[in-house]
Order: structure tokens, then sequence, then C-alpha cells
């Protein structure tokens, strides 16, 4: 379960790792480059627009200056009478329009008293009276009268040019009607995008031009907007503003230019999106690909993290088999160094069993009924029996031993597994002179452990400790007890001792000071893995000639029934 | 065969006491030792013709045995009893000058040839050094 647990901690750091490092370049990269082309894109716009309006505010204001211009030049050229004169006017504004085509709608002179006395257009407009105009005000002051487009007398949008004349000290005013559509002509095909359009506002935020939608709801804000004559807007030419349309609700840019002397504004508009509709086109391309990769990183990242847990699992489960099968080797070389011993154990027996046939044989060649023989034969047979269960006992050892190893971990008691071994042990020891010393505690809890490799523990420590003592004997001692949630074994040899160089590789595989052919270097690192995988710690204190004294830490299982052991070791005992 | 002195050097009584009592019905000779060191007492007290050694023995093993055998009286030949994983003690043994070895459990006609063989040898062994001193 736990081993579970870490594989998906691992597919998840490994996961963490890789979108974190396909990420972050991708995403600086995007930020980065993103911001500096949206940088560069707006100024191209902004700069655009500029030009945009600049070169038709130009365009506006001449051809203002240049029909003013020309009607001033008929003013000068032709004298007062012969434009007074109807039919003269008439082939004056004939051949205006021949050569102006439609621009000039109508020419008329009108009196110092403001009444129109010579008219040639369209409308019926001789004889009107002008006296209590706007305009007429307007251009007795200034000379020049540009009006502002309205509907005027005859209800059709227009707007008129006129002049104060002089002539013999009276006072005449020529008037020309301008062509809207022309003029309007000149702001109506700036058309950029959806939303981009150009129009004319006088002070008064009435239009001058015709927007192309109708713009009735915006009156109020765009007075506002050019409202405030000594602002850069009303002012400058080309200055841009970026504002909330409060008629669209969206965001504006307003690129205006002060024309006609500061009476009109030219104002250029646009929704910033639309104005902005490529960089955010891509922009929207830039998210989606960064989505899409970001999608496919963390797709590839969960499976490329998958996959390797899976591999690094398979692997630890093929290295923990070989660990298995390395552990079931160094019980064999175990095994066969304990051989030795048992060998010998099991010949003893053996060889007094034969020796007893043997002499059964030999009394009954001379017969039962001499002297004790009877008895005699008794007592061979008793003894021969007393062997053979000698022989039992050493077999069942060494089976209850050698059986494979089995890695299942169960509740087993310790000082029971001691007895055990100490007991396989006693024959190899006696033959060494070595006396094993056992001091276990009374109160140890069952370990939670495989008891095989337990034994296997134990074994080797107890066949190291032997072959230290080998030859010249010593003491070895076996002892336990409870510290704390840890069962403390100390196995502790009177041996040779291990000189200081080699304390730190004892534990390395294949580490062995025992001459080719006698020992696997296996021993300890079987023993370090094992008492590593259960939790606990091995550790070494030695001095030459002095002794050994390994100390193994290991935890205690979590168990209701420590009493069950007491118990158990009690009987092993 | 008779009159063969015997010292069975062995560390498992029932063994030495079946042992000593078959040879004994042979006319052998047999004094019996428990340990190495009870082996060299008795040695010192009378010289046996062949000294049975069980090699794999608690207390003195018995290369030592042999190595102070032969060291007392070079004379004694010494027959090894030897487990089968104890090759490499029985060659030592021959290096040390035993007569021969021979694995348990033991086939008893050939310990007691064994035996003969070795008493033979050394009263031949015996008899070439009394020769030498008459010559002398």
């Amino acid at each position: 379960m736990s081993d579970a647990i870490y594989y998906q901690g691992l597919v998840k750091s490994m996961m963490f790792i890789i979108i974190l490092v396909s990420f972050a370049p991708l995403v600086i990269i995007v930020l980065i480059a993103g911001y500096q082309y949206s940088i560069v894109y707006e100024e191209k716009v902004e700069a655009h627009l500029r030009e945009l309006v600049l070169k038709h505010d130009q365009s506006v204001d001449s051809y203002l200056e240049e029909k003013v211009a020309e009607i001033q030049v008929l003013s000068e050229v032709i004298d007062i009478e012969s434009l007074a004169d109807q039919s003269r006017l008439k082939e004056l504004h004939d051949a205006l329009v021949r050569w102006h085509g439609t621009a000039f709608v109508d020419l008329g002179l009108i009196d110092g008293r403001g009444i129109q006395v010579a008219y040639s257009g369209p409308y019926n407009l001789q004889g009107v009276d002008y006296a209590d105009e706007a305009w007429l005000r307007e251009v007795r002051e200034r000379n020049v009268h540009v009006s502002d487009v309205g509907l005027g007398r005859r209800g059709v949008p227009h707007f008129t040019i006129s002049l104060r004349l002089e002539s013999k000290g009276r006072e005449w005013f020529l008037r020309t009607t301008l062509d809207f559509i022309a003029f309007n002509r000149l702001v109506e095909d700036i058309h950029i995008g959806e939303t981009g359009m150009a129009y004319i506002i006088n002070r008064q935020a009435e239009f001058q031009t015709t927007p192309r939608r109708d713009m009735t709801g915006e009156i109020p804000f765009l007075r506002e907007l050019v409202s405030d004559s000594n602002s850069a807007i009303a002012k400058g030419r080309a200055s841009m503003t970026i504002q909330t349309n409060p008629a669209t609700g969206r965001e504006t840019i307003f690129v205006t230019s002060a024309i006609k002397d500061g009476d009109w504004i030219l104002v250029y508009q646009q929704e910033t999106a639309d104005a902005y509709a490529d960089l955010n086109r891509s922009r929207d391309l830039a998210v989606v690909v960064l989505l899409l990769g970001g999608v496919a990183i963390i797709v590839m990242a969960y499976l490329m993290s998958r996959r390797m847990a899976r591999r690094i699992e398979r692997a630890d489960l093929d290295k923990e088999s070989m660990n298995e099968q390395v552990i079931e080797a160094g019980k064999l070389a175990s095994v066969g160094e304990l051989a030795a011993g048992i060998a010998h154990e099991i010949n003893n027996p053996v060889a007094i069993m034969v020796e007893e046939a043997g002499w059964i044989q030999d009394l009954l060649e001379e017969g039962l009924a001499e002297g004790d023989n009877d008895r005699e034969v008794q007592r061979a047979l008793n003894q021969i029996r007393t062997q053979g269960g000698r022989c039992k006992e050493i077999t069942h050892k060494l089976l209850s031993f050698a059986r494979k190893i089995d890695p299942t971990v169960k509740h087993f008691c310790l000082n029971e597994l001691v007895h055990e071994i100490v007991a396989l042990s006693e024959q190899r020891a006696k033959y060494a002179n070595v006396v094993i010393e056992t001091s276990l505690a009374d109160n140890i809890p069952p370990l939670e452990a495989s008891p095989s490799e337990m034994q296997q523990v134990f074994l080797n420590l107890v066949n190291n400790a032997i072959d230290a003592m080998d030859p010249g004997g010593g003491n070895l001692d076996i002892a336990s007890r409870l510290d704390g949630n840890q069962v403390v074994v100390a196995i502790t040899d009177t041996g040779c001792g291990i000189p200081r160089a080699n304390l730190s590789r004892i534990f390395d595989p294949f580490f062995t000071t025992k001459p080719v052919g006698k020992g696997t270097g296996l021993g300890l690192s079987i023993i370090y893995g094992i008492i590593n995988k259960m939790g606990g710690t091995i550790s070494v204190n030695s001095a030459v000639d002095q002794g050994t004294t390994f100390t193994l830490r290991l935890p205690v299982g979590e168990v209701a029934d420590s009493a069950a052991c007491e118990v158990g070791g009690g009987d092993a005992a | 065969m008779v009159g063969i002195n015997v010292l069975l050097v062995d560390d498992e009584e029932s063994f030495r006491k079946t042992l000593g009592k078959r040879l004994g019905k042979r006319g052998i000779v047999v004094e019996e030792a428990g340990t190495g060191e009870e082996a060299l007492e008795k040695l010192a007290a009378h010289v046996p013709d062949v000294i049975l050694l069980d090699v794999k023995m608690p207390g003195m093993d018995g290369l030592t045995a042999l190595n102070k055998i032969k060291q007392k009286e070079p004379l004694v030949e010494v027959v090894m009893l030897t487990g089968h994983a104890s090759m490499e003690i029985a060659i030592r043994g021959m290096e040390l000058g035993a007569f021969d070895y021979l694995m348990k459990p033991v086939e008893f006609e050939e310990l007691l040839y064994k035996l003969e063989d070795a008493a033979k040898r050394k009263r031949h062994q015996e008899s070439r050094i009394e020769a030498r001193t008459q010559f002398r």
C-alpha cells in the first residue's frame, strides 16, 4: 500500500518537474514576445490613425480654403453690378458648376440690409431677408464666414461660405452654398475595421458630417470631450485619447484634430478592441497555442512519468527478487558453513550406531547365553535408539533452517529464535571451544519481520562470531533488552576483532577477509539489507584481539498481545 | 594382532567404550582418553603402539594433539578419525606425521587392518632403531 503511495508521489514529482521545466520557458517567451509585440503593434496602429487623421484634417481644411479662395477670386474679379444682375450671376454660377462639379449648389448676392438681391440655384430664395441671421453678423465682423452645417430655410443639410464686399461705400455679401454630399465624402470614406469612422463636429458637438451610424446617444459625451476649448483635444492636431464610450460601453480610441480655425473638430473614433483586432487575434492564437501546448505537456508529462514510475517499480521489483536470490545464496553459504559442523555432529552418532551394531554382531557370534551378553545386547540396542534420536534431532534442526527463505512478515518471538540458533550452532561452538551464553530479557514483545530472514541474520552473526574465535575459543554472549519501542540485541564475541581499516567496509557486498572459496562476503551485507528493510539498524563495535559487538536495534511490531511472547519464549528456552 | 596397545582418543564416550570392547574382544589392549589433554597424560604414563585420534574434539583439537604427541613420542603411530568435511585436516595431519586417516563412521575390518599395519610399522621402526644402536 505504502509502495503505491510512494510510486504515486514519484509520478507527481516527476510530472511537476517536467511541467515546470517545459512551461517556464514557454510562458516566459510568450509573455515577453507578446508584450513587446503588443507594444510595437499598438504604436503602429496609433501612428497609423494619427497619420490618417492628419491627412484628412488637412484635406478638409484645404477643401474649405480652396472654396473660400474661389469665391474670393470671383468677388475681386467681377464687379458688384454684374453680380447683382440676375442673369450674369446665373451665368457665373453655371460656369462654376461646369468646372467645379456640383460643389457650388447656389450663389447669391445680399445687400447691406440683408436682402438677397440676386440668386442662382435650385431654390427660389430671391428677395429673402437674412437681416437677423447669425452668419450675417459674423461676416460683417470677419469679412469671411463659413457656416456650420444646418438645415436652414430649405430643410436640407448644407453649409455656406459668405464674403463681405465693399463697393462705393455700400456693403454687399456674396454667399454660396456648398454641396454637403461632396463635403461629407471627405470624411465619410474613412472607414477602418468594424467601428472605425470619422466625422466632423462643431464645438457644440453638432454633427457637421453624417456619421455612418446613428450617434445621437453619444452627443453629450462628445460635447464633454470637445467642450473644453483649452484642452489638447480641442486645440491639437491628431491628439489621441482612449475613453470608455458611454453609449456603447466599450473602450474607444478618439483621435481628434481641430480644423477650420478650431471651430470644427475632426473626430476619428474606433473601438479599441476593433483597432487592435489583429493584435487580439494573434494574442488569442498565442493563448490557444499555449493552452493546447499546455494540455499536450500535461498529458505527456503524466504519461511519461507514469511510464517511468512503472519502469522504476518494475526495476525495484526485479531488485527485490534479486535481493531475495542473493539472500538465498547467502543462506546457502551459511548453511554450507554449518555443514562442516553438522556433518561431524551426524557422523558421531552414526559412528556409535555402527560400532554398537558391530558389537551386537560380536556378541551374537559368541552366543547370548554367554556371561551377561544378553544384557549387553539390550544396552547396545538402547544406545542405537538413543543415537538415532540424536540424528533425527540434528536433521530436523537443519531442515527447519534450510527451507526456502520466506520473506513474509510475521510476528515472531525473538528469544525463541535466539534459542533455535544457539541450539543449531551449539555443536559447532563446542568444537571451536566457544561457550555461548544468552541473557535475554523476558519482556521482549513480538517483532514484525520475516522469521526465516531473522534466522539468517542471527545464524550469520553467530557463525561470524565463532569464526572470529577460531582457533582458541572464547565466549559468545547474546543479550536482548527492551529500549523504549526498540529491541536491542547485542552479540558479543571475544574473538580477533575487526581492524579499524575494515570497519567501514564490512557491510559492503563481497567484502571478505576470508581466503578465496571460504566466504562469499555477502553475509553482513545481506544482514544489513534485512535489518534496514524492517526499519532497524545494525552497528558494530570492535577492538582488535578484544572482540566484536554487533548491536541490532529492531522496531517493536504493533501488536496488542505482547504477552504472547513471554510464554512462547519461556517454552522455547 | 594380539598384544597391540591402542590409545583411543574420542570425545564421544559411547563410541569409545563400544569400540574399546570390540577391539578388546580381538585381543587388542585398549586405553581410552576423552580429550587431547587426557591423551597426553596417558602417553606420559604408558606409550601405546597406535593412537586412534579423533581430529574434531572440544578443547584441544586433534591436530594440536597430534603435534604434541609426535613431539613427545615420535615413534607412536597415529591413525586419525575424520569427518567428510574435514579432508584438509586429514591432509594436514598426514603432513604432521600421522600414519593414515579413516573416515567416520569406520569400517571395523578396515580399522583393524590399519591398526595392525600401524603397529607393524612401529615395531619395524623400533627394530631398525634397535639394530642401529646395536651396530654403533
